[in-house]
């Protein structure tokens, strides 16, 4: 039995999860990656992807875009600009932030970012759509 | 001297008000509560950001090639002042007191011959502001719509002030607003965000990983915690505003009490005077047959 580690998840409205978690998998800027206790502490920025986390009490998902991932040897809090249970997401939800992020004024620098980002949220509703 | 008649209508007009003015007071408890809940839920978040910000900014910030929103402009010419207030008045000194500070700072500016614009949140403020200074705001956010202030109302205010920023059109953004601190005491305060400043934090540990670069991270987060701050400032104000409309309707409560207490003296005894006179006239009468 793998040891647990501290599972946080706040959004700036309100904290949507505090729990002991066995893993914790993230949706990282650059690649998904599963923290376990004793991870080597990392700062993670977020991509927009579900969060899933299992722990002693079951396993949840949650819907989260823009913010980052503090991962210690002793827990994983993450903070996520917008972030809401699978169960509650919906795909309209992910075409308004699509909506904002393609028509975003993009000047050379920030296209690239924005063009990720549109992709990243196209995966996620793709990803919607299967659950 | 007010004839009986008159005196009964303005006792009875006094009462209507004290109700109404109790009414408001716990409307605005409720209220205060519930914006005290929210500023509680918000606490973790803008913790947490401000924290590894501070470790970000502590490592990057020294560097050349900071972020612009993290080193400023490099001028110090064009303060940008985000004034935040209430949408509805009968709230005591609330307003009053964050217009009084950024006065007081506007003259501050202006004589150091700094230039000075302002951008108004909420309606009283700007009432109040715009015969002296009418001629310096730039915007204004309507939030009279509003029911309760979420996470994109300061996320829409956070990105017109860091618009403006990367026009050019500002080298420093201040914001007011009132700190809750207790049901009578509410704090103006300023509360400087670009450049940013995150003092009396405790850095996390510096012995972090970054995924992607650390300068990365922190660029993505700058207009992020920018957002924060004015989040945080809004539910702050918003508790502020319930608390001191909550006290000023306590005291409006006591005080009509108090008048219609000292109406109601003045009425019976002018009521026992004309019984008296109605007497005399009577027994005079009587005698003088």
């Amino acid at each position: 039995m793998a040891g647990t580690l501290q599972f946080d998840l706040v959004s700036p409205e309100r904290r949507l999860a505090s729990m002991a978690a066995v893993e914790v998998q993230i949706p990282g800027a650059e690649g998904d990656l599963t923290a376990m206790e004793g991870h080597a502490p990392v700062l993670v920025g977020l991509r927009p992807g579900i969060l899933r986390a299992s722990g002693a009490q079951g396993a949840s998902a949650y819907v989260v875009t823009g913010g980052f991932a503090e991962i210690s040897a002793a827990g994983v809090s993450v903070l996520a600009e917008l972030a809401v249970p699978l169960a509650e997401a919906t795909a309209e939800m992910v075409d308004k932030l699509l909506a904002e992020a393609t028509k975003a004024p993009t000047d050379a620098a920030s296209k690239d970012a924005a063009d990720k980002t549109v992709a990243d949220l196209t995966a996620l509703k793709a990803a919607l759509a299967a659950h | 001297m007010p004839s009986l008649k008159d005196l009964k209508n303005r006792i009875g007009s006094v009462k209507n008000t004290r109700k109404i003015t109790k009414a408001m007071q716990m409307v605005s408890a409720a209220k205060l509560r519930r914006a005290q809940d929210a500023a509680e839920a918000a606490r973790p978040y803008a913790e947490r950001m401000t924290a590894v910000m501070a470790g970000l900014a502590a490592s990057v910030g020294t560097s050349n090639n900071a972020p612009r929103l993290l080193a400023g402009s490099g001028a110090d010419k064009v303060h940008l002042m985000v004034i935040m207030t209430s949408e509805r008045g009968l709230c005591g000194g609330f307003n009053t007191t964050i217009v009084r500070l950024a006065r007081a700072k506007i003259a501050e500016l202006t004589a150091a011959g700094k230039t000075v614009k302002i951008l108004t949140v909420g309606k009283k403020g700007r009432e109040q502001m715009r015969r002296e200074y009418g001629h310096l705001f730039v915007g204004h956010v309507d939030l009279t719509e509003v029911k309760r202030v979420g996470y994109a109302n300061a996320r829409d205010i956070a990105r017109d002030i860091v618009a403006r920023f990367d026009a050019g059109e500002c080298d420093v953004v201040t914001l007011y607003y009132n700190r809750f601190q207790s049901v009578i005491s509410q704090i103006p305060t300023a509360q400087q965000v670009i450049p940013a400043k995150f003092e009396g934090a405790a850095p996390v540990a510096a012995s972090y990983d970054y995924e992607p670069s650390e300068d990365q991270i922190l660029a993505d987060l700058l207009p992020r915690a920018v957002a924060t701050q004015v989040f945080t400032a809004l539910l702050e104000n918003a508790a502020s505003e319930q608390g001191a409309r909550m006290s000023a309707m306590d005291n409006a409560t006591r005080n009509a009490g108090d008048m219609i207490n000292k109406m109601t003296i003045v009425y019976n005894r002018s009521r026992q005077a004309a019984i008296t006179k109605e007497l005399i006239e009577i027994i005079s009468g009587a005698e003088a047959l």
